[in-house]
Protein backbone atom coordinates (compact mmCIF):
# COMPACT_ATOMS: atom_id res chain seq x y z
CA UNK A 1 0.00 0.00 0.00
CA UNK A 2 1.72 3.38 -0.98
CA UNK A 3 2.32 5.76 1.80
CA UNK A 4 -0.81 8.83 2.41
CA UNK A 5 0.76 11.63 1.32
CA UNK A 6 0.52 14.99 2.53
CA UNK A 7 0.05 18.55 1.64
CA UNK A 8 -0.32 21.92 3.46
CA UNK A 9 -2.04 24.24 1.43
CA UNK A 10 -1.95 28.09 1.87
CA UNK A 11 -5.28 28.88 2.72
CA UNK A 12 -6.61 33.07 2.47
CA UNK A 13 -10.12 32.59 2.71
CA UNK A 14 -11.06 33.01 -1.01
CA UNK A 15 -11.80 31.19 -3.59
CA UNK A 16 -8.66 30.16 -5.67
CA UNK A 17 -6.78 28.34 -2.19
CA UNK A 18 -10.06 26.83 -1.24
CA UNK A 19 -10.24 25.44 -4.82
CA UNK A 20 -6.76 24.49 -5.25
CA UNK A 21 -6.85 22.43 -1.82
CA UNK A 22 -10.16 21.18 -2.80
CA UNK A 23 -8.35 20.12 -5.82
CA UNK A 24 -5.67 17.63 -4.60
CA UNK A 25 -8.16 16.36 -1.49
CA UNK A 26 -9.90 14.87 -4.18
CA UNK A 27 -6.83 12.99 -5.37
CA UNK A 28 -6.62 11.28 -1.93
CA UNK A 29 -4.23 13.37 0.02
CA UNK A 30 -4.57 14.37 2.93
CA UNK A 31 -4.37 18.10 3.39
CA UNK A 32 -4.58 20.60 5.95
CA UNK A 33 -4.75 24.56 5.77
CA UNK A 34 -2.16 26.95 6.71
CA UNK A 35 -2.85 30.73 7.15
CA UNK A 36 -0.13 33.45 7.92
CA UNK A 37 -1.41 36.76 9.87
CA UNK A 38 0.93 39.67 9.12
CA UNK A 39 -1.21 42.49 10.58
CA UNK A 40 -1.81 43.84 7.64
CA UNK A 41 -5.02 41.26 6.79
CA UNK A 42 -7.94 42.80 5.70
CA UNK A 43 -9.69 38.71 6.84
CA UNK A 44 -10.70 39.32 10.72
CA UNK A 45 -12.38 41.76 11.93
CA UNK A 46 -11.38 44.73 11.84
CA UNK A 47 -14.13 46.10 10.07
CA UNK A 48 -16.24 44.69 13.12
CA UNK A 49 -14.03 47.92 15.34
CA UNK A 50 -16.63 49.51 13.50
CA UNK A 51 -20.21 49.90 14.85
CA UNK A 52 -21.52 50.41 11.98
CA UNK A 53 -20.45 47.27 10.33
CA UNK A 54 -22.54 45.18 13.13
CA UNK A 55 -24.98 43.55 10.19
CA UNK A 56 -22.14 41.71 8.08
CA UNK A 57 -21.12 38.67 9.34
CA UNK A 58 -18.39 38.43 11.12
CA UNK A 59 -16.40 35.70 10.29
CA UNK A 60 -12.66 34.75 9.19
CA UNK A 61 -13.14 33.23 5.88
CA UNK A 62 -9.63 31.08 6.43
CA UNK A 63 -11.12 29.28 9.23
CA UNK A 64 -14.86 28.99 6.71
CA UNK A 65 -12.95 27.70 4.26
CA UNK A 66 -10.92 25.16 6.67
CA UNK A 67 -14.36 23.86 7.62
CA UNK A 68 -15.74 24.00 4.54
CA UNK A 69 -13.17 21.53 3.24
CA UNK A 70 -13.16 19.04 6.21
CA UNK A 71 -9.68 20.35 7.32
CA UNK A 72 -7.64 21.59 9.97
CA UNK A 73 -6.03 25.08 9.75
CA UNK A 74 -3.20 26.52 11.57
CA UNK A 75 -2.90 30.36 11.85
CA UNK A 76 0.01 31.49 12.06
CA UNK A 77 1.39 35.04 13.51
CA UNK A 78 4.35 36.09 11.39
CA UNK A 79 3.67 39.80 13.01
CA UNK A 80 7.24 40.21 14.20
CA UNK A 81 8.88 38.29 10.89
CA UNK A 82 6.91 40.30 8.63
CA UNK A 83 8.39 43.69 9.53
CA UNK A 84 11.93 42.52 7.34
CA UNK A 85 9.37 41.94 4.53
CA UNK A 86 7.65 45.10 4.30
CA UNK A 87 10.66 47.55 5.10
CA UNK A 88 13.03 45.90 2.82
CA UNK A 89 11.57 44.10 0.01
CA UNK A 90 13.91 42.67 -2.22
CA UNK A 91 11.10 43.31 -5.51
CA UNK A 92 9.96 46.46 -4.52
CA UNK A 93 6.42 47.34 -3.86
CA UNK A 94 3.31 47.00 -5.94
CA UNK A 95 1.41 50.61 -6.75
CA UNK A 96 1.19 50.65 -2.72
CA UNK A 97 2.95 49.64 -0.24
CA UNK A 98 2.66 46.42 -1.07
CA UNK A 99 5.51 43.61 -1.44
CA UNK A 100 3.07 41.10 -2.45
CA UNK A 101 6.19 39.34 -4.56
CA UNK A 102 8.06 39.34 -1.52
CA UNK A 103 5.57 38.38 0.12
CA UNK A 104 4.42 35.57 -0.99
CA UNK A 105 8.51 34.37 -0.83
CA UNK A 106 8.35 34.53 2.34
CA UNK A 107 4.79 32.48 3.07
CA UNK A 108 5.94 29.93 0.93
CA UNK A 109 9.36 29.96 2.96
CA UNK A 110 7.53 29.34 6.14
CA UNK A 111 5.24 27.05 4.56
CA UNK A 112 7.98 24.89 3.41
CA UNK A 113 9.63 25.12 6.85
CA UNK A 114 6.59 24.04 8.35
CA UNK A 115 6.06 21.03 6.18
CA UNK A 116 9.54 19.76 7.43
CA UNK A 117 8.42 20.21 10.90
CA UNK A 118 5.37 18.62 10.46
CA UNK A 119 6.51 15.54 8.02
CA UNK A 120 4.32 16.76 5.43
CA UNK A 121 4.95 15.95 1.62
CA UNK A 122 4.62 19.23 -0.56
CA UNK A 123 3.19 22.64 -0.54
CA UNK A 124 -0.11 24.47 -2.54
CA UNK A 125 -0.95 27.56 -3.41
CA UNK A 126 -3.93 28.95 -5.21
CA UNK A 127 -1.49 31.04 -7.39
CA UNK A 128 -3.01 31.45 -11.23
CA UNK A 129 -0.86 33.21 -13.85
CA UNK A 130 -1.86 36.34 -15.06
CA UNK A 131 -4.56 36.69 -12.27
CA UNK A 132 -2.36 39.55 -10.22
CA UNK A 133 -0.20 41.69 -11.65
CA UNK A 134 2.85 41.74 -9.49
CA UNK A 135 3.12 38.05 -7.48
CA UNK A 136 1.01 36.01 -10.43
CA UNK A 137 2.62 36.23 -14.06
CA UNK A 138 4.23 33.59 -15.26
CA UNK A 139 7.94 34.96 -14.90
CA UNK A 140 7.65 35.58 -10.90
CA UNK A 141 6.07 31.73 -10.57
CA UNK A 142 9.69 30.10 -10.73
CA UNK A 143 11.11 32.99 -8.59
CA UNK A 144 9.32 32.19 -5.94
CA UNK A 145 9.63 28.93 -5.88
CA UNK A 146 13.59 29.35 -5.99
CA UNK A 147 13.79 32.10 -3.27
CA UNK A 148 11.13 30.54 -0.91
CA UNK A 149 13.43 27.41 -1.13
CA UNK A 150 10.46 25.06 -2.07
CA UNK A 151 11.50 24.47 -5.49
CA UNK A 152 9.47 21.62 -6.84
CA UNK A 153 7.60 21.04 -3.73
CA UNK A 154 5.46 23.85 -4.56
CA UNK A 155 2.23 22.81 -6.66
CA UNK A 156 -0.07 25.17 -8.27
CA UNK A 157 -3.31 23.13 -8.86
CA UNK A 158 -4.97 25.78 -10.24
CA UNK A 159 -2.50 26.31 -13.45
CA UNK A 160 0.04 23.09 -12.79
CA UNK A 161 -0.63 22.69 -16.70
CA UNK A 162 1.20 25.68 -17.42
CA UNK A 163 3.80 24.86 -16.21
CA UNK A 164 6.82 22.66 -15.51
CA UNK A 165 5.97 19.36 -13.61
CA UNK A 166 6.51 19.27 -10.00
CA UNK A 167 7.87 16.51 -7.91
CA UNK A 168 4.51 15.71 -6.52
CA UNK A 169 3.35 15.13 -10.01
CA UNK A 170 6.54 13.60 -11.32
CA UNK A 171 6.15 11.09 -8.56
CA UNK A 172 2.59 10.25 -8.91
CA UNK A 173 1.39 11.67 -6.06
CA UNK A 174 -1.33 13.73 -7.53
CA UNK A 175 -2.08 13.24 -11.40
CA UNK A 176 -0.90 15.90 -13.48
CA UNK A 177 -4.16 15.37 -15.67
CA UNK A 178 -6.57 15.81 -13.21
CA UNK A 179 -5.23 19.50 -12.16
CA UNK A 180 -5.94 22.85 -14.41
CA UNK A 181 -4.41 24.95 -16.91
CA UNK A 182 -6.30 28.65 -15.35
CA UNK A 183 -4.30 31.74 -16.91
CA UNK A 184 -5.64 35.27 -16.62
CA UNK A 185 -7.58 37.24 -14.78
CA UNK A 186 -11.23 35.70 -15.72
CA UNK A 187 -12.47 34.39 -12.81
CA UNK A 188 -15.24 32.33 -15.13
CA UNK A 189 -12.86 29.39 -14.91
CA UNK A 190 -12.88 29.28 -10.72
CA UNK A 191 -16.66 29.87 -10.72
CA UNK A 192 -17.27 27.03 -12.99
CA UNK A 193 -15.19 24.85 -10.27
CA UNK A 194 -16.82 25.88 -7.36
CA UNK A 195 -20.04 25.32 -8.72
CA UNK A 196 -19.16 21.90 -10.14
CA UNK A 197 -17.59 21.63 -6.25
CA UNK A 198 -21.34 22.91 -5.14
CA UNK A 199 -19.81 25.82 -3.37
CA UNK A 200 -22.19 28.47 -3.31
CA UNK A 201 -20.34 30.80 -1.25
CA UNK A 202 -17.04 32.21 -0.78
CA UNK A 203 -15.59 35.24 -0.22
CA UNK A 204 -14.50 37.60 -2.89
CA UNK A 205 -12.67 40.72 -1.48
CA UNK A 206 -12.62 43.49 -4.04
CA UNK A 207 -9.31 44.99 -2.66
CA UNK A 208 -7.66 41.85 -2.14
CA UNK A 209 -6.90 40.25 0.91
CA UNK A 210 -3.92 42.86 2.74
CA UNK A 211 -4.30 46.80 3.45
CA UNK A 212 -1.10 47.26 1.96
CA UNK A 213 -2.85 47.34 -1.55
CA UNK A 214 -5.25 50.09 -0.16
CA UNK A 215 -4.12 53.84 -1.37
CA UNK A 216 -5.24 55.43 1.98
CA UNK A 217 -3.74 52.80 4.36
CA UNK A 218 -0.70 53.13 2.39
CA UNK A 219 -0.42 57.05 2.63
CA UNK A 220 -1.14 57.16 6.12
CA UNK A 221 2.13 54.28 7.13
CA UNK A 222 4.38 55.88 4.96
CA UNK A 223 3.19 59.26 6.95
CA UNK A 224 3.94 57.46 10.20
CA UNK A 225 7.43 56.30 8.83
CA UNK A 226 7.75 60.06 7.89
CA UNK A 227 7.19 61.81 11.11
CA UNK A 228 9.12 59.17 12.62
CA UNK A 229 12.36 60.69 10.96
CA UNK A 230 12.36 57.66 8.51
CA UNK A 231 12.50 54.94 11.06
CA UNK A 232 10.13 52.24 10.04
CA UNK A 233 9.72 50.28 12.61
CA UNK A 234 6.33 49.41 14.24
CA UNK A 235 4.24 47.86 16.27
CA UNK A 236 0.98 46.09 16.09
CA UNK A 237 -0.80 48.67 18.09
CA UNK A 238 0.72 51.56 14.93
CA UNK A 239 -0.74 48.97 12.25
CA UNK A 240 -4.28 48.62 14.11
CA UNK A 241 -4.48 52.65 14.57
CA UNK A 242 -4.12 53.14 11.22
CA UNK A 243 -7.12 50.69 10.42
CA UNK A 244 -9.12 53.27 12.13
CA UNK A 245 -10.33 56.79 12.50
CA UNK A 246 -9.56 59.84 10.62
CA UNK A 247 -6.12 60.90 10.81
CA UNK A 248 -5.39 64.48 10.63
CA UNK A 249 -2.01 65.84 11.24
CA UNK A 250 -1.54 69.37 11.18
CA UNK A 251 2.19 69.64 12.51
CA UNK A 252 5.62 66.82 11.63
CA UNK A 253 5.63 66.61 15.56
CA UNK A 254 2.10 65.43 16.15
CA UNK A 255 -1.32 63.93 14.58
CA UNK A 256 -4.79 63.29 15.68
CA UNK A 257 -6.91 60.62 15.28
CA UNK A 258 -10.55 60.88 15.70
CA UNK A 259 -12.97 57.88 15.95
CA UNK A 260 -15.44 58.30 13.08
CA UNK A 261 -18.18 56.37 15.30
CA UNK A 262 -19.17 54.68 18.20
CA UNK A 263 -16.88 51.45 17.62
CA UNK A 264 -14.15 53.20 16.57
CA UNK A 265 -14.50 55.33 19.93
CA UNK A 266 -14.70 52.01 21.55
CA UNK A 267 -11.81 50.15 20.13
CA UNK A 268 -9.56 53.70 20.66
CA UNK A 269 -10.70 53.68 24.52
CA UNK A 270 -8.25 51.05 25.13
CA UNK A 271 -5.18 53.49 24.34
CA UNK A 272 -6.10 55.81 27.01
CA UNK A 273 -2.85 54.70 28.73
CA UNK A 274 -0.45 54.85 25.74
CA UNK A 275 -1.78 58.37 23.98
CA UNK A 276 -3.10 61.76 24.74
CA UNK A 277 -6.93 62.01 24.87
CA UNK A 278 -9.25 64.52 23.97
CA UNK A 279 -13.11 64.39 23.94
CA UNK A 280 -15.72 67.66 24.10
CA UNK A 281 -16.91 67.92 27.69
CA UNK A 282 -20.04 70.13 27.11
CA UNK A 283 -21.50 68.74 24.01
CA UNK A 284 -21.48 64.73 22.65
CA UNK A 285 -18.56 64.15 20.46
CA UNK A 286 -15.63 61.45 19.70
CA UNK A 287 -12.90 60.51 21.30
CA UNK A 288 -9.23 62.22 19.83
CA UNK A 289 -5.68 60.22 20.33
CA UNK A 290 -3.40 62.90 20.06
CA UNK A 291 0.03 60.41 18.68
CA UNK A 292 3.44 62.33 18.58
CA UNK A 293 5.15 65.22 21.32
CA UNK A 294 2.34 67.44 20.82
CA UNK A 295 3.17 71.22 22.78
CA UNK A 296 0.70 73.33 25.05
CA UNK A 297 -0.22 75.11 21.29
CA UNK A 298 -0.11 72.35 19.45
CA UNK A 299 -3.12 70.52 21.91
CA UNK A 300 -5.10 73.50 22.28
CA UNK A 301 -4.88 73.32 17.95
CA UNK A 302 -6.05 69.38 18.87
CA UNK A 303 -9.22 70.53 21.11
CA UNK A 304 -10.30 72.69 18.14
CA UNK A 305 -10.74 69.89 15.96
CA UNK A 306 -12.29 67.55 18.10
CA UNK A 307 -14.30 70.19 19.06
CA UNK A 308 -14.74 70.17 15.07
CA UNK A 309 -16.20 66.77 14.96
CA UNK A 310 -18.72 67.16 18.15
CA UNK A 311 -22.32 68.02 18.29
CA UNK A 312 -21.11 71.45 19.93
CA UNK A 313 -19.42 72.28 16.05
CA UNK A 314 -21.51 75.34 15.52
CA UNK A 315 -21.07 76.69 19.14
CA UNK A 316 -19.20 79.45 20.03
CA UNK A 317 -17.21 77.93 22.19
CA UNK A 318 -16.69 74.45 23.26
CA UNK A 319 -15.57 72.62 26.53
CA UNK A 320 -12.73 69.92 25.46
CA UNK A 321 -10.91 67.35 28.06
CA UNK A 322 -7.59 66.70 27.58
CA UNK A 323 -6.35 63.22 29.49
CA UNK A 324 -2.73 62.62 29.67
CA UNK A 325 -1.68 59.33 30.09
CA UNK A 326 -1.74 59.02 33.54
CA UNK A 327 -5.65 59.83 33.79
CA UNK A 328 -4.93 63.53 34.95
CA UNK A 329 -7.94 65.65 33.08
CA UNK A 330 -8.00 69.13 32.63
CA UNK A 331 -10.51 71.34 30.26
CA UNK A 332 -9.94 74.05 28.03
CA UNK A 333 -12.42 75.89 26.17
CA UNK A 334 -12.17 76.41 22.31
CA UNK A 335 -13.98 77.92 19.34
CA UNK A 336 -14.48 74.83 16.97
CA UNK A 337 -12.74 74.92 13.76
CA UNK A 338 -15.42 75.19 10.47
CA UNK A 339 -14.79 73.19 8.18
CA UNK A 340 -12.89 75.10 5.50
CA UNK A 341 -10.69 76.21 8.36
CA UNK A 342 -8.81 72.58 8.46
CA UNK A 343 -6.62 72.36 5.34
CA UNK A 344 -6.89 69.76 3.05
CA UNK A 345 -3.21 68.87 3.36
CA UNK A 346 -3.60 67.92 7.00
CA UNK A 347 -5.58 64.73 5.99
CA UNK A 348 -3.62 61.85 6.08
CA UNK B 1 -8.60 18.77 35.00
CA UNK B 2 -6.94 21.52 34.80
CA UNK B 3 -8.82 24.83 34.08
CA UNK B 4 -7.10 28.45 32.77
CA UNK B 5 -8.13 32.04 31.94
CA UNK B 6 -6.63 33.53 28.63
CA UNK B 7 -7.11 36.87 28.69
CA UNK B 8 -7.87 38.33 24.78
CA UNK B 9 -8.96 41.46 25.50
CA UNK B 10 -8.52 44.12 23.00
CA UNK B 11 -7.22 41.68 20.50
CA UNK B 12 -8.90 41.71 16.97
CA UNK B 13 -9.46 38.31 14.94
CA UNK B 14 -7.35 36.26 14.12
CA UNK B 15 -5.52 36.83 17.35
CA UNK B 16 -7.71 35.76 20.13
CA UNK B 17 -7.84 32.54 17.77
CA UNK B 18 -4.14 32.71 17.33
CA UNK B 19 -3.65 32.81 21.23
CA UNK B 20 -6.12 30.80 22.23
CA UNK B 21 -4.57 27.53 19.58
CA UNK B 22 -0.77 28.30 21.41
CA UNK B 23 -2.36 28.24 24.72
CA UNK B 24 -4.15 24.95 23.60
CA UNK B 25 -1.15 23.33 22.95
CA UNK B 26 0.27 23.79 26.65
CA UNK B 27 -2.98 21.62 27.64
CA UNK B 28 -3.90 18.51 28.01
CA UNK B 29 -7.09 16.50 27.01
CA UNK B 30 -10.03 17.31 28.96
CA UNK B 31 -8.61 20.41 30.15
CA UNK B 32 -10.79 23.87 30.56
CA UNK B 33 -9.89 27.13 29.06
CA UNK B 34 -12.00 30.56 29.63
CA UNK B 35 -10.72 32.90 26.82
CA UNK B 36 -12.03 36.41 27.61
CA UNK B 37 -12.49 38.57 24.45
CA UNK B 38 -13.64 42.08 23.21
CA UNK B 39 -14.16 41.44 19.96
CA UNK B 40 -17.16 40.28 18.71
CA UNK B 41 -16.11 37.93 15.94
CA UNK B 42 -14.94 35.43 18.45
CA UNK B 43 -18.31 34.70 18.97
CA UNK B 44 -17.80 32.72 15.60
CA UNK B 45 -14.24 32.15 14.67
CA UNK B 46 -13.55 30.53 18.24
CA UNK B 47 -16.06 27.89 18.10
CA UNK B 48 -15.61 27.39 14.38
CA UNK B 49 -11.81 26.81 15.45
CA UNK B 50 -13.19 24.35 18.06
CA UNK B 51 -15.03 22.44 15.55
CA UNK B 52 -12.28 21.57 12.77
CA UNK B 53 -9.41 20.84 15.80
CA UNK B 54 -11.57 18.85 17.57
CA UNK B 55 -11.93 20.85 20.78
CA UNK B 56 -15.34 21.26 22.10
CA UNK B 57 -17.02 24.64 23.06
CA UNK B 58 -18.96 24.22 26.92
CA UNK B 59 -20.34 28.03 26.98
CA UNK B 60 -20.35 30.73 25.56
CA UNK B 61 -20.97 34.29 27.11
CA UNK B 62 -22.10 37.64 25.62
CA UNK B 63 -21.62 40.17 28.00
CA UNK B 64 -21.76 44.43 26.86
CA UNK B 65 -18.49 44.57 25.59
CA UNK B 66 -16.90 41.55 26.46
CA UNK B 67 -16.98 37.87 25.06
CA UNK B 68 -16.12 34.44 27.04
CA UNK B 69 -15.60 31.19 25.71
CA UNK B 70 -15.10 28.03 27.35
CA UNK B 71 -13.80 25.22 25.60
CA UNK B 72 -12.41 21.71 26.28
CA UNK B 73 -9.23 20.65 25.21
CA UNK B 74 -9.93 17.42 22.42
CA UNK B 75 -7.59 14.48 21.91
CA UNK B 76 -6.07 15.31 18.86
Amino acid sequence: MSKQRKAVALISGGLDSMLAAKTIMEQGVHVEGINFFTGFCVEGHTHAIRANDKAKPKRNNSLWVAEQLGMKLHIVDVIEEYKDVLINPKHGYGAHMNPCLDCKIFMVNKAKQWIVENDFDFIITGEVIGQRPMSQRKATMPIISKESGADDLLLRPLCAKNLPATLPEREGWVDREKLHDFSGRSRKPQMAMAEGFGFDEYAQPAGGCCFLTDASYSSKLVDLWKARDGDKQYDLDDVMLLKVGRHIRPEQNFKVIVAREEGEGRFMQGYKKEFITLHCASHAGPLVLVDGSPSAEDLFLAARITARYGQGRDAEQVDVSIADKDGSERIIQVKPFAADEIPQEWFI
Amino acid sequence: MNREILNARRLLCPLPVIRTQDKVKQLKAGDQLEVICTDPGVMQDIPTWCRINGHKVLETISGDHEYIIILEVGAS
